[in-house]
């Protein structure tokens, strides 16, 4: 299912521009068009962010989805930074610990159609989330 | 890759090139806040039309550039946010509550001259 995924390191902010744009690539290639390109390359943004606010350093992964025959895109992040301690906490809107509006991760979710987290303080968090063709 | 910045009259312009780094941004707003003295200027157009994507610290960003600006003594406008950004900003939960908007650079021009011209007329 996640053939030919593209990785993109992420450690400086002019990673993340680099990020969204390999994104929006792969969504058009996929067939997403318009403002769904946008909100795609929007999720990433905020994610790949996250990585370089909380944890520093980190990579987000790029790939087709096959569900049955309904084609979409797979965005996968993952860093080793600090974890998480909270994370019902850390999706809820306004809440941040990073100076920011902290609508990074729970904004991503309403961008996207999946959104899985999975973090262990100590050890990093991975961020998978997708979004299907209409 | 530093935002040019134009001087025209009393306004400033800022033209967004695509995919513009934090950094750039953050640079974009203090150079603002710095030539808004220097050049006596009285209003700032910032047009985003070329961006595919405004995020949400692309967002906060041109709200502190909004306030900052409006502390030295200068008004802003945001013009040109494209349809499909309005539209990915919305679901992200992202605004630009108090900050104005135009549709064009132009009709943002042109604002910030309403707005220069009614401060004046009350002013007198």
């Amino acid at each position: 299912m996640a053939a030919d995924a593209t990785h993109v390191a992420i450690a400086h902010d002019s990673d993340i521009v680099e990020a969204r744009r390999k994104g929006r690539e792969l969504a058009q290639r996929i067939g997403f068009a318009g403002s769904e390109l946008t909100i795609i390359a929007t999720a990433i943004s905020e994610i790949a962010r996250n990585i370089v606010v909380y944890a520093d350093r980190g990579e987000i992964s790029l790939s087709e989805a096959d569900n049955g025959g309904r084609r979409g895109i797979v965005v996968v992040a993952r860093d080793e930074g600090p974890g998480i301690p909270d994370i019902e906490r850390a999706m809820r809107d306004g809440y941040s610990t990073g100076n920011s509006l902290g609508l990074g991760l729970p904004g991503a979710r309403r961008l996207m159609d999946d959104f899985e987290i999975m973090s262990t303080v100590g050890q990093g968090t991975i961020v998978t989330m997708r979004k299907w063709k209409r | 890759m530093a935002i040019p910045i134009l001087k025209q009259g009393d306004v400033l312009i800022a033209s967004l090139q695509a995919d513009p780094t934090d950094n750039d941004l953050i640079q974009l707003r203090d150079e603002l806040a710095e030539r808004i003295g220097r050049l006596r200027s009285i209003g700032v157009v910032i047009d985003v039309s070329a961006l595919d994507v405004l995020d949400s610290f692309a967002t906060r960003t041109l709200r502190g550039i909004a306030q900052t600006t409006r502390l030295r003594g200068a008004d802003t406008v945001i013009v040109g946010v494209q349809p499909e950004v309005a539209f990915s900003m919305v679901q992200l939960g992202l605004t630009l509550d108090g900050i104005a908007t135009a549709l064009d650079l132009e009709e943002g021009c042109a604002r910030l001259r309403q707005r220069v011209d009614d401060e004046a007329s009350r002013g007198s």
